[in-house]
């Protein structure tokens, strides 16, 4: 029997108070986030239970145990307060999948701090957008990212505090601050600050059409919804060792890597390495996973492998498969079945709505290829693209539409309520992707509503990358699209004109791709290239990036009535 | 000439995707897709310039994760392009 039970039932009697019941969220007024992710479970006498199995990539390993993370996430929190961080600062937490990454994250919560964890891999550029916008104090980062942030510091005035935890007195440079959560003399108790339920706790980056990438910023009640999400759609129990691959620079990776676990109590295990199908397989084996959730992208590199692959290995421990990021194509469904006698359950969710709205739950029928239906507690419609009213036609394709009002939407955009005002229409949130729903409640996807490209998973923003493109010396002109591929989904493609005195050739293509790579993220980097002698634009001179996306589509191009040269 | 070419890659590796203060060592063994030093997006700049300094054209199938998972699997993937 599955957590959720009857899918029906849940879904006409569901109220959040039975989340905050089973947390007693709000006990002597304790609303933190990271009262409930730690001192709460010691507090229940599970102190000695393994909260954390981390794996590096060369196999060496560590387990924390939810008392352990208590301590040392009391220990950041000392800390950072002695520094002179207050409730409220921004602190970004940079760095790869370390132990310290999951530990300070509650650390930051506990000392009032929001937390700002943003993907390691980003480049300079991208890494100071995200810091200046927020006007982050400090960094908690590694000594293999210090150079990026060296490079940036002068141009951030805020950014007050650099904090290395892998580096000592000796090897930290300048004003750096050396700080070893496991060194330090142990914090056995820190008065965890009393946030409220709407008190900032998470500000997670994403990108849009235009612009520059908003802080999506969530509150500590966000919780209530993380908890009950996990329970019910990630189904994990007490007894599961529970392995959550998505990197907590990105919202999955938080609120189901760090906030919906140990929320639930749960044994998670954490892999600090790239992709490699024997390594997954074999990290699976080793710590007999039960519960996963991964990327249809992982997913598709998988299957590459093929099912032989799977069955060299024994992952009967694994009973239940969810995947998020994308939408999950219904091979990869069929697929799972055959290699591991079980479906992937595809699940919907956006950094904004902070936990998942839309998915297939243990227990239902899957349909593969469709997202599901929505959560207890969710309202999901479809909405006209034009006029935002409720389309009642099954099959019929509109704009996916939430009805505000759970606890981990997103609170506003950081230093941007215009942007997130633009979000709601007629008292639904817009979601930006399209949708029809089936005569049985099933969603169905069918794209982004705008330019922004989805790759592995991953949302980018054509508008970041064109500005960083015209920072190439080469570079005239530019757009980026997404282009379909059979395992990210998309990937980016530049269309580029260059400058006079420059000649498309390999090598400035590789120039170009590694420019962008180093200064926004691997993620941004286009995969293909083309060179042109320029590109469509309006008449008011604004780049026609739906003409160029419609090509490489296969689409119909539509109208072209303010096309430039037409 | 693999001596060459070995060291062609692990310097390009070097400059492009490591800090320059990098402490890790990279030889012809060092796992690059599976240790995160190369992530399966930059592979693609990886296998364009392998494509571009010996003039091939490396086919999908062939691309995968494994087959640039360090310099001694391009190696043996660029023998089937009679490159060495």
């Amino acid at each position: 029997m599955s957590n959720i039970g009857s899918y029906e039932k849940r879904y006409e009697n569901f109220d959040w108070n039975i989340s905050a019941q089973e947390l007693d969220y709000g006990k002597d007024g304790m609303y933190n986030i990271a009262y409930y992710c730690s001192d709460r479970i010691v507090e229940q006498g599970h102190g000695e239970k393994v909260a954390l199995i981390w794996q590096g990539f060369i196999g060496e390993t560590k387990h924390y145990t939810y008392l352990d993370i208590k301590i040392y996430s009391n220990n950041f929190a000392r800390f950072l307060i002695e520094i002179g961080i207050a409730p409220g600062d921004r602190v970004c937490i940079f760095m790869d999948r370390l132990p310290e990454l999951y530990i300070s994250f509650l650390g930051i919560l506990k000392m009032g701090g929001i937390t700002q964890p943003l993907f390691s891999a980003f480049g300079e550029d991208a890494l100071f957008t995200r810091l200046d916008d927020a006007q982050t104090k400090a960094i908690i980062t590694t000594k293999k990212h210090t150079g990026k942030i060296r490079r940036i510091r002068d141009r951030l005035p805020a950014l007050e505090k650099v904090i290395v935890v892998d580096a000592n007195e000796k090897t930290a440079k300048g004003d750096e601050i050396a700080f070893n959560m496991e060194a330090v003399p142990k914090v056995e108790d820190f008065p965890v600050f009393k946030a409220g339920p709407e008190t900032p706790s998470v500000l997670h980056y994403t990108s849009g059409t235009t612009g520059k990438p908003k802080g999506a910023l969530h509150v500590h009640s966000s919780i209530l919804a993380q908890y009950i999400t996990a329970k019910w759609v990630l189904d994990i129990t007490p007894d599961d060792i529970y392995w959550c691959t998505a990197d907590p620079g990105w919202v999955t990776g938080t609120s189901y890597g760090i906030i919906g676990p140990w929320a639930n109590g749960v044994t998670q295990a954490v892999f600090d390495s790239g992709f490699s199908s024997e390594k997954w397989y074999q990290f699976i084996e080793k710590y007999k996973i039960t519960v996963w959730y991964t990327a249809p992208t992982a997913i598709r590199l998988l299957m590459k492998d093929g099912v032989a692959a799977v069955k060299k290995h024994n992952l009967n421990t694994l009973r239940h498969l969810v995947s998020v990021g994308e939408p999950l194509n219904a091979e990869a469904v069929v697929w799972s079945e055959q290699a591991f006698g079980k479906p992937f359950h595809d699940s919907y969710w956006q950094t904004e709505t902070g936990s998942i709205v839309i998915t297939n739950y243990p227990g239902m029928k899957i349909k593969a290829g469709s997202m599901g239906k929505a959560f207890p507690g969710i309202t999901a419609i479809v909405v006209d693209q034009k006029t935002f009213q409720p389309i009642k036609i099954p099959g019929t394709v509109g704009l996916i539409a939430l009805k505000p009002g759970w606890p981990s939407m997103f609170r506003t955009y950081w230093n941007n309520k215009v942007m997130y005002d633009a979000k709601f229409r007629n008292n639904w949130y817009i979601c930006g992707d399209r949708a029809s729903i089936d005569n049985e409640g099933y969603f169905w996807f069918v794209g982004r509503d705008d330019d922004v490209i989805n790759t592995a998973g991953h949302l980018v923003g054509p508008f970041e990358i064109e500005s960083a493109l015209l920072e190439h010396e080469a570079v005239a002109e530019s757009a980026a699209v997404g282009i379909p591929d059979s395992v990210n989904m998309e990937v980016v493609k530049a269309f580029v004109a260059l400058k006079p005195g420059y000649e498309p050739n390999a090598d400035l293509e590789l120039s170009i791709m590694n420019y962008i790579r180093k200064k926004l993220s691997p993620l941004a980097m286009p995969q293909e290239i083309e060179f042109v002698d320029s590109l469509p634009k309006t008449r008011s001179g604004k780049i026609m990036r739906r003409l160029l996306r419609a090509k490489e589509w296969g689409q119909e191009i539509g109208d072209v009535s303010t096309l430039e040269n037409e | 000439m693999i001596e060459e070419i070995k060291k062609l890659i692990i310097d390009y590796v070097k400059r492009e995707y490591l800090e320059e203060d990098a402490e890790d060592e990279i030889n012809e063994s060092t796992p690059l897709i599976s240790s995160g030093i190369v992530d399966s997006f930059s592979m693609v700049s990886l296998k364009t310039f392998i494509e571009k300094k010996f003039n091939i054209k490396i086919p999908d199938e062939k691309a995968t994760t494994d087959a640039f998972d360090s310099v001694n699997n391009i190696i043996e993937l660029l023998k089937e392009f009679n490159v060495t």
